[in-house]
């Protein structure tokens, strides 16, 4: 049951599994959200957007916006 | 040889190109495009290689404009600047990605360095990393271990400097990769794809994660500073430190250069011989210098601040807290670090806003940039607070003339926002923005790269505005010093006879005969042919003139009322330039600056757009006169009836 990054909790350990069609689907999987990737929601900014998530290695920010591309399943 | 030294952003690559060139680095532009080029010159073993240091990228394909320039480079071999030899820095923290970026590169099949960077965090992670694997796995690819951070390593990477291969045919990482166009996604997304499963199969030859996972230090500090309140409030202080900062250490270094500039103007027309020439020179050049050194104090804090800010990495998480509440106004978390950079200047900030890659978002940021209040206005303020606001502590605590110096902050920084937020619905786009912003660890700062970042800022600003700072200062001391000629001559005989008949003494009969020479130069008749506009805004010729001289850059009108000023007090004594503000009186008698008349004037200052630089600037950052001349515009308006506004409350 795949679901959007957008609507996952902080603190939540998730794997990407698809990245929507998007202008920006190069720059994601270039930042390493690649399909089997496993992230983690670190923390949100005031307001619940942006989010920080974490890359295995790496914290990124990206707006909710951002986040309803990248759809998720819980691990 | 050229050698581009390329890697992803916060890896430390702007530290390795420090190290290798110290203080023997220059900035410039890439033909063509406005993205500002690092480079330097080292010397190894007899040779002297180029090495530029470009902008910090995630893949070669851009996503601003900004990174625009390194696929542009890389994709074209013919290119002026296409390297004969890369250096790719690498974090060792994060190797997966950052391998992304060098695998790239790789298969370019450009000869390559791999500087494989220790930061705090790699070490922290405990992580081993095989350079062994790292040579097998890359062939004819050289390993250098470096921690720029405190300098490790230079030797080694020297050494493979020496040691380029001339030509680098290795097998390709990537197998018959070619380089994808800039609109080709799906070349792109696959490209994205297959490099990141090459890297996975790899990576567990090359690093050995130490098992252990605690909670980092950077997220500890992180749920303080990005929380909800406390992460406003903390930004808040921060920023009103900065300030404090600026204005109570900047203000002695430049008590000290003005003084000693006006002593050393005045020993100048003592020593030399009567005349033109020593003229030039005590009331046009010294001055000009002056008023351009004066500068560098705040500037150079300012920057300090900022690099600082930057170095930490606490600066990225002000974009992630502002970045909500700049969007509403068509702005975007990075406008933020643009904005406060014109809180110095206007021209650092524009060119600080190529790092928003929404057109839109970029162009709100550049117009409206110059409306925040920027330190070539500090001069005009202080100096008209001083003069008409009376020191007085209001409710005991706070100190009047500093409440007005707030207040004009607040002013810059409430009608940039306003209009940012008009001109959301004014300027049409198809494209959205994004925000897809690395977090970087906290580092404790590298003082030697902030050093290196205010000398530059220091540099660029006595080059650039420096030049026309000058420049205006003696035109401005020429169109004061001649006139039409008979007008003059005659109105400057006429003034002799007049005080003779009234039995003046020497001094005073000079200076009578200095005023009316100056009413009757160039300058007289400019200022006294717009007097009429400016009168209903409580100005008179004589800051009529210094208005049309500081559309050069604002600090010039203090400069230029202290030519006018002091070529008025030609023989005169050698009072400080606000008892000679204070004492000018219109014909009436009444005071030329009164609360009314100089509160207008701060108020004009807040919103003109006073500043050829900046005009040159924009035109330079939007490729058309169109923006600059409708900012001019705009910002002209503004600035006519906030001040005619602000004149008509007070009076």
């Amino acid at each position: 049951m795949s679901k959007l990054l957008s609507t996952i909790i902080s603190g939540k350990q998730v794997k990407v599994s698809h990245i929507q069609e998007s202008s920006l689907k190069p720059k994601l999987l270039e930042m390493g959200l690649v399909a089997g990737k496993e992230i983690c929601i670190l923390f949100k900014a005031p307001f619940g957007d942006p989010i920080a998530i974490d890359v295995q290695g790496y914290v990124l920010s990206l707006r909710l916006d951002e986040a309803k591309l990248i759809e998720v399943e819980e691990v | 040889m050229k050698i581009a030294l390329l890697g992803n952003p916060n890896t430390g690559k702007s530290s390795v190109f420090n190290l290798l060139t110290g203080l023997r680095q220059q900035v410039g532009n890439f033909p063509g495009v406005t993205v500002e080029k690092k480079y330097g010159e080292i010397h190894v073993g007899g040779n002297s290689h180029s090495i530029i240091d470009f902008p910090g990228t995630y893949s070669i394909y851009p996503r601003s404009k900004d990174e625009r320039v390194v696929f542009d480079v890389l994709s074209d071999s013919n290119h002026i600047d296409f390297p004969d030899c890369a250096i790719v820095v690498i974090d060792a923290s994060n190797l997966e990605r950052n391998l992304f970026l060098f695998t790239q590169i790789y298969d370019l099949k450009i000869p390559i360095i791999l500087v494989l960077n220790m930061s705090d965090i790699a070490h922290n992670q405990r992580k081993t990393i095989s350079t062994v694997a790292l040579e097998e796995l890359f062939p004819s690819t050289q390993v250098v271990e470096t921690t720029a951070r405190i300098g490790i390593g230079k030797e080694r990477l020297l050494h493979a400097i020496q040691n380029v291969p001339k030509e680098n045919k290795p097998i390709r990482f990537l197998p018959d990769s070619k380089i994808c166009s800039i609109d080709d996604l799906l070349c792109q997304e696959k490209e994205a794809n297959d490099r990141f499963t090459l890297i996975s199969n790899i990576i567990e030859q090359i690093e050995q994660k130490s098992p252990i996972k605690e909670e980092s230090q950077t997220s500890k500090i992180d749920r303080i500073l990005v929380h909800p309140i406390l992460g406003y409030v903390i930004f808040a202080g921060i920023l009103l430190l900065i300030f404090q900062f600026i204005y109570a250490f900047a203000a002695i270094p430049m008590d000290f250069i003005d003084t000693t500039f006006s002593d050393f103007s005045g020993w100048l027309s003592e020593i030399l011989p009567v005349g033109l020439f020593s003229d030039l020179i005590s009331q046009g050049i010294v001055p000009g210098i002056g008023g351009v050194v004066v500068f560098v104090p705040q500037i150079a804090l300012l920057f300090f601040f900022i690099a600082l800010l930057e170095e930490t990495g606490y600066l990225a998480r002000v974009v992630f807290i502002m970045d909500r509440i700049m969007r509403p106004l068509g702005l975007n978390g990075k406008s933020v670090v643009p904005l406060i950079s014109s809180v110095a200047c206007a021209i650092p900030g524009i060119m600080a806003a190529r790092t928003i890659s929404d057109w839109k978002e970029r162009m709100i940021t550049v117009l409206v940039a110059p409306l925040m209040s920027c330190s070539a206005r500090i001069p005009v303020y202080t100096l008209l607070i001083a003069l008409v606001i009376p020191n007085e502590r209001i409710l005991g605590i706070f100190n009047l003339q500093g409440l007005v110096l707030f207040g004009l902050y607040a002013l810059g920084l409430v009608s940039a926002l306003t209009i940012a937020a008009l001109l959301k619905f004014l300027i049409k786009t198809k494209e959205k923005g994004f925000l897809l912003l690395e977090l970087p660890s906290y580092k404790s700062p590298r003082w030697g790269n902030i050093g290196i970042t205010v000398l530059e800022k220091v540099k660029l600003f006595v080059g650039d505005a420096g030049k026309i700072i000058l420049a205006i200062s003696i035109i401005l001391w020429a169109m004061a010093t001649f006139g039409p000629s008979d007008k003059m001559e005659i109105a400057a005989k006429q003034a002799k006879d007049s005080a003779k008949q009234q039995h003046l003494d020497e001094d005073a009969a000079a200076r009578m005969i200095s005023s009316t020479k100056l009413e009757n130069s160039y300058i007289g008749i400019l200022g006294k042919t717009i007097e009429p506009v400016i009168q209903p805004l409580g100005y008179d010729w004589k800051i009529g003139i210094s208005l049309i001289t500081s559309f050069a850059a604002r600090e010039v009108f203090v400069g230029s009322l202290a030519t006018i000023y002091a070529v008025q007090e030609d023989g005169g004594g050698n009072k400080r330039l606000i008892d000679r503000m204070r004492a000018e009186t219109k014909k009436d008698g009444t005071k030329v600056y009164s609360i009314a008349s100089g509160t207008s004037l701060m108020v004009f200052y807040v919103f003109a757009m006073q500043c050829m630089a900046t005009l040159a600037v924009v035109r330079r950052e939007t490729s058309s006169w169109k923006w600059p001349l409708i900012q001019l515009l705009f910002m002209g308006i503004l600035a006519y009836f906030g001040a005619w506004i602000t004149y008509l409350l007070l009076i």
